[in-house]
């Protein structure tokens, strides 16, 4: 059975998809003829090369009813026509529109052949002889190598360690091992490049890049993959990775490589581990000793500030004395020197009349009288000889 | 059907279209066509995309693709110079650059990649074997960055290369290339995808690492250790220091001070020394005596002189 004006339509090619998606929508039967081995020139439809969406599916909608089991009244020849005629025509302007998403550009294929890009909007093609892929060059996407992100979300699981390690575990420049992880995110920057210029193009970005991280990580040490060259090594690998996807003519820009988990292999890490609390155990040490330090030092400090205050405290009462004493002496002597004999005998004798009534014991003796004091009474007097040890004691506490 | 003529226009049609089919056919922007007639080359080939004409029925369009192509080597097996065991995942990309050459000696995709795996296999063996590992690790003799105590100890293991990966890849790119162009291929670059020790040799650089690793740590310690032990000598210097350096300056400020009295008492008293020692006598007098002193006073002296006689 050969519906008219549809068989143009129908020849299949090489794509599986594209039969068994024009069979929903013809009708089994209706394809049933159609020879696989014979070319066509109908509506190509690519799949996207990241993103595998239905694109089939718009087209299904559109289904024609399935006409197998439909046997014609007689006479109503005309009214078949009609309604064949009919549907032609829908089918023809429905595949005239097509509608790009924002973040995408169409590229219109005619029998094969690129001849323009259009942007975002519904727009119009010829039916039949044009055909449209959708590119999503605006969207971010991202290549994961050495893990994969089972299911993403507020905590994402990843999978299990060590499941990608032939992707992550690579030689250093020291001749060491190190298991790096990291993702790429790229743009598609020319979308024809995109399309038609590497086949399996992501296969081979994802070769690219470990070919790339490889290298940059083959020219640095193992502590400094893992420690301070991270930064440095995203940076390289980017530009790296850059220069060959343009030499491999991909049409894709690196947004930016980045890092993930980077670590020494599993059987090493408890060395690193190791090193890692020595460090730790170095500046404890190293704490102790200068909290010592500080415990002791800037109180030795004080205590040395008051030592030397104190000695000035010292220099100045002696220095004021001795100018105050001087100053009364002078003051005296200026005095004294005006009647020298009076003055010595005034204050001789005012001298005395304080002392002599303090002192406990007074013995008076004339000038004559010899040989007395051995018999005197002195401890009767109360006083105490001053060679005896009691008389200095009791003396002292005086 | 009861109409000749009818038929007669449905098989008219039928033909039409079926010639119309075998005619025409799409070159889409993916693919390039070499015609053949009865198996046998037409004209050049067709590269350019879009709607072709060839002769019905006889003519055959053979497609081939016009894109880079991947090839991706098995990993092998292979000893380095300095003998040590690798595992070496490298990887190609390629396109049909004379479709026709191509058609003619290879038939298609399958015998291409089989011819490929023959030559690069072959020549990343050579190129491995006669290289130390470190040529194929590194690609420069670029110097680390240095990281304090890590540096020292390590840095020792990096040795020089004289080519590095990217030379040797392009070594083996420039060898094998002339070689596949005679397939009507063009190589476009090789990489060497996976470099990795196998497992016996892995584990030696695993005990090699953990060693390395240990001495380093051993380095933290004893530096640690040290560092500590040098804090609490500057602690012990720094207090000896402060203590006698404040011991000086006191002794100091005290005997300027001592001297500058001695100065001073020195030219007060100068001025009458009898006088002065006749008053500090008498001042001495005053604090000497107390209650308990006993006083032999002879009438003698100038206080008692007038107890004997008035005159």
């Amino acid at each position: 059975m050969t519906i008219p004006g549809i068989l143009p339509f129908v020849i299949g090619e090489q794509s599986d998809s594209i039969q068994l998606n024009l069979r929903r929508y013809f009708g089994t039967r209706a394809f049933a003829q159609a020879d696989p081995s014979t070319p066509f020139f109908m509506e190509v439809i690519f799949m996207d090369h990241m993103d595998h969406e239905d694109r089939f599916g718009e087209l299904a909608k559109f289904r024609i009813p399935d006409m197998s089991g439909f046997r014609p009244p007689p006479g109503s020849a005309r009214m078949i026509l009609t309604v064949v005629v009919a549907l032609v025509v829908a089918a023809l302007l429905w595949g005239s529109f097509y509608q790009i998403e924002p973040e995408e550009v169409g590229l219109v294929l005619r029998f094969g052949r690129h001849v323009r890009t259009t942007e975002p909007g519904l727009r119009l093609k010829i039916p039949l002889v044009e055909g449209v892929v959708k590119v999503p060059v605006q969207r971010q996407l991202k290549q994961e190598l050495g893990f994969r992100t089972v299911q993403a979300g507020i905590r994402s699981q990843f999978s299990e360690p060590g499941q990608y390690k032939d992707e992550s575990i690579m030689l250093t420049g020291d001749l060491n091992v190190a298991v790096v992880e990291w993702i790429v995110q790229y743009r598609v920057s020319d979308p024809y490049r995109f399309l038609f210029k590497v086949r399996g193009l992501e296969d081979t970005f994802r070769s690219l890049n470990e070919a790339v991280m490889r290298g940059v990580v083959g020219d640095r040490t193992v502590t400094e993959v893992l420690t301070v060259g991270r930064q440095e090594i995203e940076t390289t690998a980017q530009q790296r990775l850059q220069e060959l996807c343009d030499q491999y003519e991909t049409g894709i820009t690196v947004a930016q490589v980045v890092l993930q988990d980077v670590n020494p292999p599993d059987a090493v890490k408890p060395s690193w581990d190791e090193v890692n609390q020595a460090q730790q155990q170095r500046d404890r040490l190293i704490n102790e000793a200068r909290a010592e330090y500080n415990k002791v030092i800037p109180r030795s400090s004080g205590e040395a500030q008051q030592t030397i205050l104190s000695a000035e405290g010292y220099a100045l009462d002696r220095v004021n004395r001795s100018q105050g004493d001087a100053s009364r002496f002078k003051a005296l002597e200026e005095a004294y020197r005006l009647a020298p004999e009076v003055t010595r005998q005034r204050i001789y004798l005012e001298t005395m009349q304080r002392v002599l009534p303090r002192v406990g014991g007074k013995v008076f003796l004339d000038q004559n009288a010899k040989g007395l004091l051995p018999l005197l009474p002195l401890n009767a007097l109360g006083g105490a000889i001053a060679a005896t040890p009691a008389a200095k004691t009791s003396g002292g506490s005086n | 059907m009861k109409n000749p003529k009818l038929l007669i226009i449905s098989v008219a049609i039928t033909v039409g279209i079926a010639v119309l089919l075998s005619s025409v056919y799409v070159v889409n922007e993916t693919q390039q066509v070499v015609i053949t007639q009865f198996g046998e080359p037409v004209g050049q080939p067709i590269t350019t995309p879009g709607l072709h004409f060839k002769v019905p029925f006889t003519q055959d369009a053979n497609y081939f693709d016009k894109r880079f192509l991947e090839w991706d080597g098995s990993p092998n097996q292979i000893p380095t110079k300095d003998k040590r065991f690798i595992w070496v995942d490298s990887y190609a990309r390629w396109r049909i650059s004379d479709p026709l050459l191509f058609f003619q000696r290879l038939r298609d995709e399958r015998g291409a990649q089989s011819r490929l795996d023959d030559i690069l296999d072959g020549e990343t063996r050579n190129a491995i074997a006669r290289n130390d590992l470190v040529e194929v690790v590194r690609t420069s003799n670029r110097d680390p960055a240095t990281i304090p105590v890590e540096s020292e100890e390590t840095n020792a293991a990096l040795e020089k290369i004289q080519l590095g990966r990217q030379a040797l890849t392009r070594q083996i790119l420039a060898t094998t290339a002339p070689r596949v162009k005679e397939f009507g291929i063009e190589l476009m670059d090789f990489q060497f995808k996976r470099i990795n020790y196998v497992d016996q040799v892995q584990n030696d650089v695993f005990q090699r690492m953990i060693a390395e690793r240990k001495r380093v740590a051993e380095r933290y310690r004893s530096e640690g250790a040290g560092e500590a032990a040098r804090i609490s000598g500057e602690r012990e210097r720094d207090l000896q220091r402060i203590q006698s350096e404040a011991y000086r300056t006191a002794q100091e400020t005290r005997g300027k001070a001592d001297a500058q009295a001695t100065r001073i008492y020195a030219e007060a008293n100068n001025r009458d020394a009898a006088f002065y020692a006749f008053t500090k006598s008498m001042e001495t007098y005053e604090s000497a005596v107390d209650a308990k002193t006993i006083l032999i006073l002879t009438t003698n002296g100038d206080l008692l002189k007038y107890l004997e006689r008035p005159r």
